[in-house]
């Protein structure tokens, strides 16, 4: 049986892979998916936890707060993406440098 | 090493090995589709952890939607993805110094704790049903005001997707 920790791991480096993306790229939409990364490392580290500590006693918080997560991460993509294209529309381009019009 | 073991560290290693790809790669489509196969990556993980359920919604939602929505995006606005040179930003340096410490700091917070060397036995099938799931979020005491407000969230959601990205006439120039 794989120990819990494993998991724990897994989901830690792919966190941190989704952080560093969203902090240096560029395109806007690169940093959607990076973070959609970050949320599926949430998502495992939940259900982890789920499965080791509360599956036992039939308790489904963890489950409940995935589909949550699952939800966010959908509505979060739906409006970004709507958000990328406007912006796209109005100044042609994507580069999250050059999208500052609301920039002090 | 069981082949359970073996089996997560060959999806660990394709899911990280795919998660930097997807962070890293020039071209924005080949970013995408990297992210696909972390996607599914994950949705094995999901599987390993006997969230049968997840795995398949993870398929469905993940995989079915946002990536699609996401390639939908990358062709949308494809002429300016190849054009000036660097495809990130600056700070890469300060970033990947920032992140190992996050990560260290992560890794470090976790190695006193004592569930983290929990070993668990295969669930019974009654653990793995998932109607009783469904019977939980639509119990009064149990999760029906979170389920409600999620799909508010939802609603709220597709609206503002629809009149954020809805080309109004008068604006055109």
């Amino acid at each position: 049986m794989i120990p819990l920790w494993w998991y724990l791991i897994l989901s830690a480096a792919i966190f941190c892979i989704g952080l560093f993306g969203a902090i240096t790229r560029k395109n806007s939409i690169g940093i959607l998916i990076s973070i959609e990364l970050m949320l599926n490392a949430a998502n495992i580290n939940l259900l982890a936890f789920w499965r080791y500590l509360y599956a036992q006693q039939g308790d489904l918080r963890g489950q409940v707060f995935v589909i949550i997560i699952f939800v966010v991460a959908a509505s979060e993509a739906a409006v970004g993406l709507a958000m990328i294209i406007s912006a796209y529309r109005r100044k042609q381009t994507v580069i999250a440098n050059e999208i500052d019009s609301m920039k002090g | 090493m069981t082949p359970m073991q073996i089996l997560f560290l060959i999806t660990g290693v394709v899911i990280l090995f795919s998660a930097v790809m997807a962070v890293s790669a020039r071209k924005m489509i080949h970013s995408a589709l990297w992210f696909v196969l972390a996607l599914l990556g994950v949705a094995v993980v999901f599987a390993m952890l006997e969230a049968s359920f997840f795995a398949v919604v993870q398929v469905l939602i993940y995989v079915g939607a946002i990536a699609i929505l996401i390639i939908f995006g990358v062709m949308l606005t494809r002429r300016a993805l190849e054009d000036n040179g660097k495809h990130i930003n600056r700070a890469t340096i300060t970033t990947t110094v920032i992140v190992i410490f996050v990560f260290a700091g992560l890794i470090y917070s976790l190695r006193l704790w004592v569930p983290l060397l929990a070993t668990t036995t295969p669930l019974s099938s009654d653990h793995l049903d998932v109607g009783s799931l469904g019977l939980a979020f639509t119990d009064p005491r149990q999760f029906s005001l979170p389920f409600e407000i999620t799909s508010v969230l939802l609603l709220a959601a597709l609206i503002g997707a629809i009149y954020i990205a809805y080309e109004r006439k008068d604006e055109k120039k």
